[in-house]
C-alpha cells in the first residue's frame, strides 16, 4: 500500500511546482501587458505631448529644424495670446457650446425614450427595430454627407450652426440609443412589474425608475454624444463655409492656414484648447462612463 | 370584500403552447392559498394573470366579485411580492415603502403613518433611511412585504418569496410571512415550488401539474387523501414509495401481492372500498413513516416482512433506511434507536391502515 501513496514531501514538491509555474505564468502576463500599455500609450500621447510642447514656440523656432523638435528652446505664451484674443476663436468656440449643448439634449432625449420603448415595451416589430437602430450607426458619415447636403441645402441651413444641430443627431442617436437599450435590458424586468402594480404609468416608470437607475448608462451616452458633437468634422466641412458658423474643429485650421502659411504654434495651441473640454469631461465622469459601457455585459 | 375567483383560465402562448389549461378556483375573502408544483406547472403564470401582468387568453379573473380582465395592474388593487425582491435600488427603504402611495397621492402624514406601521410589523424601522444594498436578503425582503402591505391592498401576490433565501433564513422568513398574514388577514395568494412551505403557510393548498389544477384542500387533506399518484408523490418529504402490485380476492379477504412473492392483506375496513377493483394490476402508495421496523408492531392491519437495508441516514430524531423492492427505491423512517445497517435484513412494517391504492393508468386514488 506504501507504495501506492504519495510522500508528502512529493505532494508537497508538486505543488509548489504548480504554485511557482503560475507565479511565473503571472510574471509573464504582467510583463507582455507592460509592454503592450508603455508601447500604446508612447503612440497616443506622443501628439497631444507634440501638440502641446510645439504650442509653447514662437514661429522661427517652429521653422527652424535644427535640434530635437521636442525640445523648447524659448519658451512663449504667444500663441495663445493671439488665439484667445480673437474674436473669431471665441466665436468658433461659442458655436462648438452651442452646438454640441443641443445635440447632447436632442440626442439623449430621443435616445432615451427610443431605448425605453424598444427594450421595455414589447410591441410587434420592436426587435427588427432595433436592429435598424444599430445598423444606421453602421453607415459611415462620408457616405452620408452628400444626400444630407441636399437635405440641409433644401432646408436653407447651409453656412447655419442650424444645420448642424440638425444632422450631428444622424450620428449620436443610434449608438446612444444602442447603448441605452443594453443598459435599460439589464435592469430586472420584476422592476417595471413592481412599479406597474405601485400604480406607475408607463412614463412615470421611466423618470421615476429607469432614468434614475440607468443613470450611469446616461452618462456614457451623453459623453458619447459630447465627444462627438464637439469633434465632428466631415458635415461642418460639407455644410459650413462661413467663418461665422464654424464650430471649432473646422475654424482652427481653417482659418489659421493661410494658402501654404501654416501658423502651427497656433494651430497646435488652438486644438490643445479644444481638446480641454472633452478631457475635461472625461476625466469628472470617467467611473460613470466605464460603468455605462460595461453594464450589459456584466449583469443578466 | 376581497374574494379572487379563476374561471376557466387558459394562458397560451405563440406557436399554442398551453402553460394554463382552463383552470377554475375559488379563493375566499381573507384566505391564504398557496399554489404549488414543479417548475413549468402554470403556478406563476396563475398568479401573473391575477396580478395583470400576463394577458388571459380566455377565461375570467374576479377580484372583490368585479372581471379584471382589461384592467390594469396598478388599477386591481393588489401587491406583489417578487422573487427578487424588485426594491428600487436608488431609493431608500422608506422611499420604497411610500413609493406607491406617493403615485396614488396619498397624504404626506398618511403615507408617513403606513409606513412606520409596516416597519413595526415587519420590525425594520431602525432599516428606513437605508438604501436595498445595505440591507441582507432577509431584510430586502422584508421590505418588499412592507411596500406591499402599506398599500392595504385587497389581495397580495407573493412569486415564490423565500426561493433566494437560505435554508434558515427561509424558515424565519416563513413564520413572519404567517404573522403578517394574521395580522392583516388579507387575502392572499402565494406561489411556491416547495411543498413544506405550501403546507406549513397554507389555509388551502392548490396542486398544479401541466397546467392544470390536481386537487385543491387543505394542507392535512391533500397529505392524508391526496387524489392522484401526482398529488401523493409530490406533498410529503421524504416522498411517498410507490409500489406496484396486483389486489386479489381470496378466501372472503383482499391481499396485494407484490412482485417479490410479498402478500400484504389489505385491512377489513377497506375491503368494501376496494372489492370492485379486485383482479386488477394497482400502484400500493405508502408514506415513508407507515413503513418502519418491525418492533412491537402488531396492530391490526400491519404486516411485516423482511428487507435489506442499502443506505441508512440517522437525521437525530429519526433514522430514513433506503431499500428497493422489484427495483423501485423505497425510504423507510425508523426511530433512531432502531438497529438498522446497511447490507444486514431486518423486519420491517408496513401500516396497509395509511395506504394508498392508485390505478396506474389513471393515476387517480381508489
Amino acid at each position: 500500500m506504501s507504495a501506492t501513496v504519495s510522500t508528502p514531501g512529493s505532494v508537497g514538491g508538486g505543488i509548489g511546482r504548480k504554485t511557482g509555474s503560475l507565479h511565473k505564468e503571472r510574471r509573464w502576463a504582467l510583463v507582455s501587458a507592460y509592454v503592450f500599455l508603455v508601447v500604446f500609450a508612447v503612440l497616443f500621447l506622443a501628439p497631444p505631448v507634440y501638440m502641446f510642447i510645439t504650442s509653447f514656440k514662437g514661429s522661427a523656432e517652429v521653422a527652424n529644424l535644427q535640434g530635437s523638435p521636442w525640445m523648447i528652446r524659448n519658451p512663449t505664451l504667444e500663441n495663445y495670446t493671439a488665439i484667445l484674443g480673437d474674436r473669431m476663436f471665441l466665436r468658433f468656440f461659442l458655436n462648438s457650446a452651442i452646438i454640441t449643448a443641443l445635440v447632447v439634449f436632442i440626442t439623449m432625449v430621443v435616445s432615451t425614450l427610443a431605448a425605453f420603448a424598444l427594450a421595455r415595451m414589447r410591441f410587434w416589430g420592436s426587435q427588427v427595430l432595433a436592429t435598424g437602430v444599430f445598423l444606421t450607426y453602421l453607415v459611415p458619415e462620408t457616405l452620408l454627407f452628400i444626400p444630407l447636403y441636399q437635405i440641409v441645402g433644401g432646408l436653407g441651413l447651409l453656412n447655419s450652426i442650424w444645420g448642424l444641430v440638425l444632422v450631428y443627431p444622424t450620428l449620436t442617436v443610434p449608438f446612444c440609443t444602442w447603448i441605452m437599450i443594453g443598459y435599460f435590458a439589464s435592469i430586472p424586468k420584476e422592476l417595471d412589474e413592481a412599479a406597474l402594480i405601485d400604480g406607475a404609468n408607463w412614463m412615470q416608470m421611466l423618470t421615476r425608475i429607469f432614468i434614475p437607475v440607468a443613470m450611469p448608462g446616461i452618462i456614457a451616452a451623453t459623453i458619447f454624444a459630447f465627444t462627438v458633437s464637439w469633434a465632428a468634422f466631415v458635415y461642418p466641412t460639407a455644410f459650413v463655409t462661413t467663418p461665422d458658423a464654424m464650430p471649432l474643429t473646422i475654424g482652427v485650421v481653417s482659418q489659421l492656414v493661410r494658402a501654404d502659411t501654416f501658423a502651427w504654434g497656433q494651430i497646435m495651441a488652438g486644438s490643445l484648447l479644444a481638446a480641454l473640454p472633452p478631457v475635461v469631461i472625461y476625466a469628472l465622469l470617467m467611473d460613470y462612463y466605464i460603468a455605462g459601457l460595461t453594464a450589459g455585459a456584466t449583469k443578466g | 370584500m376581497a374574494q379572487v375567483s379563476l374561471r376557466k383560465i387558459v394562458k397560451e402562448y405563440e406557436g399554442g403552447v398551453q402553460a394554463v389549461k382552463g383552470i377554475d378556483l375559488d379563493i375566499a375573502d381573507h384566505e391564504f392559498v398557496v399554489l404549488v408544483g414543479p417548475s413549468g406547472c402554470g403556478k406563476s403564470t396563475t398568479l401573473r394573470m391575477i396580478a395583470g401582468l400576463e394577458e388571459i387568453s380566455s377565461g375570467e379573473v374576479s377580484i372583490g366579485g368585479a372581471v379584471v380582465n382589461d384592467i390594469p395592474p396598478r388599477d386591481r388593487d393588489i401587491a406583489m411580492v417578487f422573487q427578487n425582491y424588485a426594491l428600487y435600488p436608488h431609493m431608500s427603504v422608506y422611499d420604497n415603502m411610500a413609493f406607491g402611495l406617493m403615485l396614488r397621492k396619498f397624504d404626506k402624514g398618511e403615507i408617513r403613518r403606513r409606513v412606520e406601521n409596516a416597519a413595526r410589523i415587519l420590525d425594520i424601522g431602525e432599516l428606513l433611511a437605508r438604501k436595498p444594498k445595505a440591507l441582507s436578503g432577509g431584510q430586502r425582503q422584508r421590505v418588499a412585504m412592507g411596500r406591499a402591505i402599506v398599500r392595504d391592498p385587497k389581495v397580495f401576490l407573493f412569486d415564490e418569496p423565500l426561493s433566494n433565501l437560505d435554508a434558515k433564513l427561509r424558515v424565519q422568513m416563513r413564520t413572519e410571512i404567517k404573522k403578517v398574514h394574521q395580522a392583516v388577514r388579507t387575502t392572499t395568494v402565494y406561489v411556491t415550488h416547495d411543498q413544506v412551505e405550501a403546507m406549513t403557510l397554507a389555509d388551502r393548498v392548490v396542486v398544479m401539474n401541466g397546467g392544470i389544477i390536481e386537487q385543491v384542500g387543505p394542507p392535512q387533506e391533500l397529505y392524508h387523501h391526496p387524489a392522484t399518484r401526482f398529488v401523493a408523490g409530490f406533498i410529503g418529504s421524504p416522498a411517498m414509495n410507490f409500489l406496484p402490485a396486483r389486489l386479489e380476492n381470496g378466501a372472503g379477504a383482499l391481499r396485494l401481492n407484490l412482485p417479490d412473492g410479498i402478500v400484504l392483506p389489505v385491512p377489513a375496513e377497506r375491503t368494501n372500498r376496494y372489492a370492485p377493483h379486485a383482479g386488477k394490476e394497482v400502484l400500493l402508495g405508502l408514506r415513508p413513516e407507515h413503513l418502519t421496523d418491525a418492533r412491537g408492531e402488531n396492530r391490526p392491519g400491519v404486516s411485516s416482512f423482511q428487507a435489506v437495508p442499502e443506505v441508512v441516514e440517522p437525521m437525530g430524531m429519526e433514522t430514513l433506511v433506503h431499500f428497493k423492492m422489484h427495483g423501485a427505491e423505497i425510504c423507510a423512517r425508523f426511530n433512531p434507536d432502531a438497529p438498522a445497517e446497511p447490507g444486514r435484513g431486518i423486519a420491517m412494517s408496513a401500516d396497509l391502515n395509511q395506504m394508498h391504492l392508485i390505478e396506474p393508468a389513471s393515476g387517480r386514488v381508489l
